[in-house]
């Protein structure tokens, strides 16, 4: 029976066809976050407690990325045996920002300045669940 | 350079670093007995004892201002502890200086120990999912190094640094602390041990990421007049102390953040925060970098301390590579940093280590170094910056 696919953290992105992280965006200033402000704008000259959901960029550009060798400590959920992995800290232009997310795929074509897209991937399986989440693919 | 906000250090103390696996509070008492015994005084004579906490060691370190007043026998004295993450250690230390400032106290204790599990600091353990601290490890696999290293491939791609430039970093900080009786590591480490290290988190090295540590610093200070009551009036001061948040929106990502702040509503300031944080030290100080013959910076990586230079305005930004090449950062140059050995040799003590810098500065500038004496020493500086946001740096003068 084919596990069930669901999200490694709830609410933090969509699970359709053309993924994207769920941020929110001041009603009065118009800061996006992400992760969502709870309860505060945190621009100090905004005192707005007022958020709209929204999706951000699908695509960005590489502001730097770090090649993990080592398993890290828990609650990450290693593979068995451990295998290396990519983080990458990508520029999203419309939202001015970066925000960080594992590399999907080929980690060795990564460099500054790279541009990447979002995807779904697997991040760790138990008996029944497949739990995803976000990564960043090099794009074409 | 003598102000009217200028405090006195009295005395200075440590417990060697080391891996000792023993109670925090034992490390605690021997620094705080040594500063005590610097000084020349006795427990009864301090007045507020201000304790920098540790998050790994139960309730004892979150009070760790009482269970160190207890430890030293209950005397009466006023107390506070205080976090602040790596910045825990300034930020007790500015809670006693404010009270000294006040005219509420003469002269007080500031006192930070940790014990230290293996490998990569963790987060708290149990289910969290609502602690970004929890997710970036659950989500992510994001490690303290991996930051390190964002910034490592930062500079190598922005300002041409290669692996080898981070490497003589080390080579640099263990000559430095070789013969320092505090220092975990006090062996020489060649420029081909660096490169043969494993890769940790590329492009860093073993060798070029700091150690978590076991240990505790300790400082007396009181204010000027009691200083000069008690044959003291030429005391290294404390001249300026920087706690400073970072100024919104930060554009740096910053541990244990999933983003930065977004510059879509205000631009981006002018200072970043690491160079805000040497800002306001400086402007408290009234000296600038150029004043400076040594400083204490937090080499958490090589790569780090690379970056530090330019936070505190020893160079240009992309100039610290050559700066450290010059020779300009070690002994003879215009400014020697970590002439302790820094991080690299101490490996970090959370709690204590922002202390040890300024004990470190503490022994230059009364010409009290040993083999590492910085000559002529009369300015020097500290800094450091904690997770969640807490500057920390303390300039301190002759």
């Amino acid at each position: 029976m084919a596990k069930t696919r669901v999200p490694a953290v709830e609410g933090w992105f969509t699970m359709g066809a053309e993924p994207a992280l769920v941020g929110n965006r001041c009603a009065a200033c118009g800061t996006v976050f992400f992760p969502r402000a709870e309860m505060f704008c945190r621009n100090p000259r905004c005192d707005s407690d007022s958020f709209d959901d929204v999706e951000l960029s699908r695509t960005g550009t590489v502001w730097s990325y770090a090649t993990n060798h080592y398993e890290p400590p828990q609650p990450y959920m290693a593979p068995d045996p451990f295998e290396p992995y990519t983080v990458a800290a990508v520029e999203l232009e419309a939202e001015r920002m970066v925000v960080l997310g594992m590399v999907d795929g080929d980690s060795t074509s990564m460099a500054v300045g790279r541009r990447v897209e979002l995807v779904l991937a697997t991040l760790f399986e138990d008996d029944e669940h497949e739990y995803v989440v976000w990564k960043w693919r090099p794009a074409e | 350079m003598s102000s009217d906000t200028d405090i006195a250090v009295l005395g200075v103390g440590m417990h060697p670093w080391g891996k000792w696996g023993r109670n925090f509070v034992e490390y605690g008492i021997v620094a705080a007995r040594g500063a005590i015994a610097d000084a020349g005084l006795s427990w009864a004579d301090i007045d507020f004892c201000s304790g920098a906490d540790t998050m790994r060691n139960g309730y004892p370190g979150y009070v760790s201002g009482a269970t160190f007043a207890q430890a030293l026998g209950w005397s009466g004295a006023r107390v506070a502890s205080s976090y602040a993450a790596c910045a825990s250690g300034v930020t007790a230390l500015e809670t006693a200086r404010m009270r000294i400032l006040a005219g509420k106290c003469d002269v007080a204790l500031v006192v930070g120990a940790d014990t230290t599990p293996k490998g990569f600091l963790a987060p708290n353990a149990g289910d969290r999912p609502d602690d970004p601290d929890w997710l970036r490890f659950r989500l992510l696999g994001a490690t303290n190094p991996t930051y390190f290293a964002f910034y490592a491939r930062r500079r190598m791609d922005v300002w041409g640094a290669t692996a080898e430039d981070f490497a003589r970093v080390k080579v640099k900080n263990a000559r430095h602390g070789l013969t320092n009786p505090f220092a975990r590591y006090r062996k020489e480490v060649t420029f081909e041990d660096v490169m043969a290290s494993p890769v940790v988190s590329d492009p860093l090295r073993l060798l070029d990421i700091c150690a978590t540590s076991d240990g505790a610093a300790a400082v007396v200070i009181s204010s000027m007049d009691y200083a000069r009551r008690h044959g003291r009036p030429d005391a290294v001061r404390v001249a300026g102390v920087s706690t400073v948040t970072p100024s919104f929106p930060n554009a740096i990502i910053e541990m244990p953040d999933f983003s930065t702040d977004s510059a879509v509503a205000v631009p981006v300031p002018e200072l970043g925060f690491k160079d805000s944080i040497a800002a306001a030290a400086y402007e408290e100080a009234g000296l600038g970098p150029e004043d400076l013959d040594l400083a204490e910076v937090y080499d958490l990586s090589t790569a780090l301390e690379l970056d530090w230079y330019e936070h505190l305005g020893l160079c240009k930004a992309g100039e610290a590579e050559k700066l450290l090449a010059d020779g300009a950062t070690t002994h003879g140059g215009s400014c020697v940093v970590n002439p302790s050995g820094g991080l690299a040799c101490f490996g970090e003590a959370v709690p204590a280590q922002a202390i040890a810098q300024v004990c470190e500065v503490t022994w230059h500038l009364r010409g009290q170094a040993g083999d590492r004496q910085v000559e002529g020493a009369r300015a020097g500086m500290t800094i450091n910056q904690g997770l969640f946001g807490h500057g920390s740096s303390v300039v301190l003068i002759r």
